[in-house]
């Protein structure tokens, strides 16, 4: 069978990533045919700015190089423009009638700069800015003459000002705006930029109308006259007023256009066959004329073409960067505010540093920065993910506190570290690795840059530097993920949320019947999928779905921690941190017989032992298991430990029984599978010895019963658990933290701490199922017995059934 | 001058399992994949030699349990961007049992 035609029109940013990502879809779907008017294969057009200023070579902004069309298959005529679109007999034809037929056809024809309709506006010497040709008269010009005048104060003028008066000639910028970039920053913000690009050597005239060009004896340009009948001097005119989208082509062929070509939210035109993205579009009367757009674009449209249909594009919130180095500056949404909006500004005129929220009810919906840009990235996500943000408000001038976790010594300025210096931590990445790896590999997305350097793929607490890092090198074209919408992996398109509500409502009850019923991608999964589908399954559906140890991490698979050199660790449970001679005995003679190397004290109040070999696992823990140790899944996303302080029971100043409740409650929570790790503590008294404030749950006895808190964390991030409520009775305790530990296991993503999932859904939210709800509580509860029922020790369950895992062949000559 | 040895019965793997052989030439990793093809490859990872044998299966690559890298099994690369390749050694199913050739 003849495979299917794609013909793109434009081969340009947006048109090339619709094919990338079409091409991570379905490699083989169609047989595809580019044109561009354009001599080059694709380049990255943003970077011409730093081209102009002279920071990178041409060669460097090439995204697809020739090679890439061939190895995909792709047949590329440059140099060639579309001048017509036969919808009938579904074929376009090149200015040189070069022509192909189409079974879809995509329209990625970007814009093209707006032309002032003023006299002499044709001269020699008067040019607009798009692309490479463009870019290099620019250059050529600023090598023979001495005088610009760019026409036009927004993003593009003031990169054009900026490149030719670092290649040595005086620019005059004229604006007709009040203040610059007033499409993009508030008045004030807007002045402070005028004053550094004045320092820079640039002249401005504000509210100044153009009204003719006038040419020299030569024929070139030689002055700019304006409405007030004033001259300045020029031999090179930037016009830098604006973009139009190039839709003559469409309209020629008959296609729906406005401003754009009117698209729907699957990037279709009005002919079903007929796509469009980028610069050229108009969707729900938007158009757009910076990247980070177009790329969301590109990812809906791909899954069209791909004929996936789950995606849809509903708009995007933009952010700006200027790309003049020196100056930091950040804007999102509706910086502008409203009648109603509420403002929180901050100045500090000495510093240079000026920062606006503007937040309506509980959302922010705008932010203008300043001089210190650092926490931008942050705001536009609080923004376009529309977080509530009423329990922040009163921090949230100051930032995520999102850097200078552990690990990064305070470090909290991408822009200000040097290049040599470490960002990541675990994988031992410089900030100028990063930076070379962005560069030389076009990356755009953190995941992008986890792939080709490891940095933040680790533990990720640089992840907040290594996206200041790309906010940096990329400007506006960095687009911060959109954490609530992101698939699990790359075998689906769905998002965590929707595969659970799959799960729990078609009764899914296996990976295999997941995977087809939810149109996986690939026949397995992959390690990162799976495992997460897995407790899905388990949590969803306990004692009928089939937990699959082949999607689970070895430590899971094989009850024990794995090491460096492929031995393994044995940490058998304490309850509350308490234990006996028998136990103590019990250990120290399976130490000696199996020669275990090194023994430790956990952080959990218990003890490691270290360098197992697997195959001694089921001996250790059949011995074991005789002074009554069970497993302490220390390897375990599951119930982890419950510390406990001495207590009422022998504490001077205890007012509970700590170690009582401590050890009950890790009874009663034995064995259970979460999304995350579990560890919990008990203290005695508010002198919390137990450490109660940094765990999931934590309790704090007082005198007249505990306070239950929840959402700690001690480990990457510090984060101090929250008060739920006060209870009476250890049996309140229970039910409470059992309901609140199921409320997460049901609704928790995979490897999101409970911290993570507070923070997604609120205190509030979780109080009212289990503070103010008595029967959802209880009903909560209910499900947690049920699915602990009939929990046995996972490692007296390996010695019974002598689990697989442990054979090991020796084969000996 | 490969030598064919008989391992094990083909059912002693699961599908997207693993078995790890001790060998003279060392340790080596034995995966069946869905579709009961078998590959063997050195049980150390390109990378800082982690147990590939105790990673995850999925189509036909094994992710590596220490931090994450990919192995092709069929070609024995790391998939890009990581670099690095481990050896492989041929296999054969005769009779439900699995042979190696080392
Ligand atoms: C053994 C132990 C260190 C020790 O010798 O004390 C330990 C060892 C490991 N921790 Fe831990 N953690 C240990 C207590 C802690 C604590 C302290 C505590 O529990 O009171 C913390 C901070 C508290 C917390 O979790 O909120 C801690 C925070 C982490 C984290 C970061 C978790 C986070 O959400 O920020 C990780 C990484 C992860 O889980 O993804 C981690 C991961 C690990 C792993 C499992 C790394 C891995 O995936 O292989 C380590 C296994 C080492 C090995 O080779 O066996 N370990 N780890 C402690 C075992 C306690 C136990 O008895 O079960
Ligand atoms: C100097 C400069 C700096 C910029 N900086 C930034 C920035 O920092 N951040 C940001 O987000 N955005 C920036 N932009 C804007 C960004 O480059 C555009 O938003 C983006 O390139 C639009 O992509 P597109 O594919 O829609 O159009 P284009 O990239 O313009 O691609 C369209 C292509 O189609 C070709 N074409 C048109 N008609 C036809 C036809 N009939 N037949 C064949 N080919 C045709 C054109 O020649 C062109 O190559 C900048 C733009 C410029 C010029
Ligand atoms: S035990 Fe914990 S802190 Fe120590 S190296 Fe391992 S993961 Fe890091
Ligand atoms: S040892 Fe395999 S990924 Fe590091």
């Amino acid at each position: 069978m003849r495979k299917p035609r794609l013909v793109v029109v434009g081969n340009g940013m947006a048109g090339c990533r619709t094919l990338e990502e079409l091409l991570k879809l379905a490699p083989d779907r169609y047989e595809i045919t580019v044109f561009g008017a354009e001599p080059h294969p694709n380049y990255n057009r943003i970077l011409l700015s730093s081209v102009l200023a002279g920071e990178v070579p041409f060669v460097e902004t090439i995204l697809n190089d020739p090679t890439w069309y061939e190895t995909h298959g792709i047949r590329l005529h440059l140099g060639k423009r579309v001048v017509e679109i036969d919808r009938i007999s579904q074929r376009v034809v090149a200015e040189d009638g070069t022509s192909a037929e189409y079974d879809r056809l995509l329209l990625a024809t970007g814009s093209s700069p707006a032309i002032l309709p003023v006299p002499g506006n044709d001269l020699h010497g008067v040019i607009s800015w798009r692309d490479i040709a463009d870019t290099e008269a620019m250059i050529e010009a600023s090598q023979k003459y001495r005088h610009a005048v760019v026409i036009g104060g927004g993003l593009l003028g003031l990169e054009a000002a900026n490149g030719l008066a670092l290649r040595g000639m005086t620019v005059t910028v004229v604006h007709i705006g009040a203040w610059l970039l007033e499409r993009q920053l508030d008045r004030y913000a807007g002045e402070l930029l005028q004053k550094s690009l004045e320092a820079k050597g640039l002249r401005f005239m504000l509210q100044t109308e153009t009204r003719a060009l006038h040419p020299g004896p030569d024929g070139r340009v030689q002055s700019v006259e304006f409405a007030d009948g004033s001259r300045v001097e020029a031999d090179l005119v930037v016009m830098a007023v604006g973009i139009r989208p190039n839709i003559e082509l469409a309209q020629r062929a008959g296609l729906y256009c406005r401003r754009g070509i009117v698209v729907n939210d699957t990037l279709q035109t009005y002919d079903p066959k007929i796509y469009a993205v980028g610069e050229c579009v108009e969707h729900r009367g938007v158009t757009y004329g910076l990247v980070a757009p177009l790329f969301e674009q590109a990812k809906v449209c791909a899954n069209h073409l791909a004929e996936f249909g789950i995606a849809r594009y509903t708009g995007s919130v933009t952010s700006t960067k200027l790309k003049v180095t020196g100056i930091d500056l950040f804007s999102a949404g509706n910086f502008m505010g409203s009648p109603q909006s509420d403002f929180i500004t901050f100045t500090d005129p000495s510093a240079g540093v000026y920062k606006k929220l503007v937040i309506e009810g509980d959302h922010l919906v705008g932010a203008v920065l300043y001089g210190d840009t650092v926490d931008g990235a942050w705001y536009f996500q609080l923004i376009k993910d529309r977080q509530k943000i009423t329990e922040i408000r009163h921090q949230l001038m100051f930032g995520p506190h999102h850097l200078g976790n552990t690990g990064h010594s305070g470090e909290n300025r991408a822009a200000a570290m040097p290049n040599d210096a470490e960002v990541c931590g675990c994988n031992g990445v410089t900030k100028g690795a990063i930076v070379a790896a962005i560069k030389a590999n076009g990356l755009f997305t953190l995941e992008d840059v986890r792939k080709h350097t490891k940095a933040s793929s680790s533990c990720g607490s640089c992840t907040g530097l290594v996206e200041q890092i790309l906010a940096n090198v990329l400007g506006s074209v960095y687009q911060p993920n959109n954490t609530r919408e992101k698939p699990i992996c790359d075998c689906t398109d769905l998002t965590h949320a929707e595969v659970r509500q799959a799960i729990r409502e078609q009764k899914l009850l296996s990976i295999p019947q997941v995977m087809e019923t939810l149109g996986w991608r690939t026949p397995d999964g992959c390690a990162t999928c799976r495992p997460a589908l897995n407790y899905y399954l388990i949590s969803t559906w306990p004692h009928e779905a089939q937990d699959d140890p082949q999607s689970r991490f070895i430590n899971e698979r094989a009850h024990a921690n794995i090491q460096k050199d492929g031995t393994f660790s044995v940490v058998p449970r304490m309850w509350g941190g308490l234990t006996n001679p028998t136990e103590l005995r019990a250990i120290a003679d399976v130490a000696e017989k199996f020669r275990v190397p090194t023994i430790k004290l956990t952080g959990g109040q218990r003890i490691d032992l270290l360098g197992v070999k697997k195959n001694d696992l089921p001996k250790i823990w059949a011995e074991l298991g005789k002074a009554g140790l069970v497993s302490g899944h220390a390897y375990g996303k599951s119930l982890r430990t419950v510390k406990t302080c001495v207590g009422a029971e022998h504490c001077r100043f205890g007012t509970q029984k700590s170690m009582g409740l401590g050890i009950r409650l890790e009874k009663a929570l034995f064995g259970m599978w979460s999304p995350h790790k579990v560890k919990l503590a008990v203290s005695g008294c508010p002198r919390n010895c137990a450490e109660s404030g940094i765990k999931d749950v934590g309790i704090i006895g007082v005198d007249s019963g505990f306070e239950i808190y929840i959402g700690g964390n001690g480990g990457i991030k510090t984060e101090v658990a929250q008060f739920l409520c006060k209870v009476k009775s250890e049996e309140e305790v229970i039910e409470y933290v059992g309901a609140f530990l199921q409320l997460y296991r049901e609704e928790g993503f995979y490897l999101e701490r409970t911290c993570h999932y507070l923070a997604r859904v609120g205190l509030d939210y979780v109080k009212a199922q289990i503070v103010d709800n008595p029967e959802k509580r209880q009903a909560l509860y209910e499900r947690l017995l049920y699915s602990l029922q009939g929990v046995e020790d996972p490692w007296q369950k390996a010695v019974a059934t002598q689990d697989r895992e442990y054979a090991i062949m020796e084969m000996t000559e | 001058m490969n030598l064919w040895k008989k391992v094990c019965p083909l059912e002693q793997i699961p599908r997207l399992g693993a078995m790890r052989i001790e060998t003279p030439k060392g340790a080596i990793a034995l995966f069946r994949t869905r579709d009961d093809q078998l590959f063997a490859v050195t049980d150390r990872c390109p990378h800082k030699g982690g147990p590939l044998s105790q990673g995850i299966v999925a189509g036909h690559e094994v992710t590596c349990p220490l931090h994450g890298w990919r192995i092709d099994l069929t070609t024995g690369e790391a998939v890009s961007p990581d670099k690095g390749c481990v050896t492989r050694y041929p296999t054969k199913v005769e009779e439900e049992w699995v042979w190696i050739a080392l």
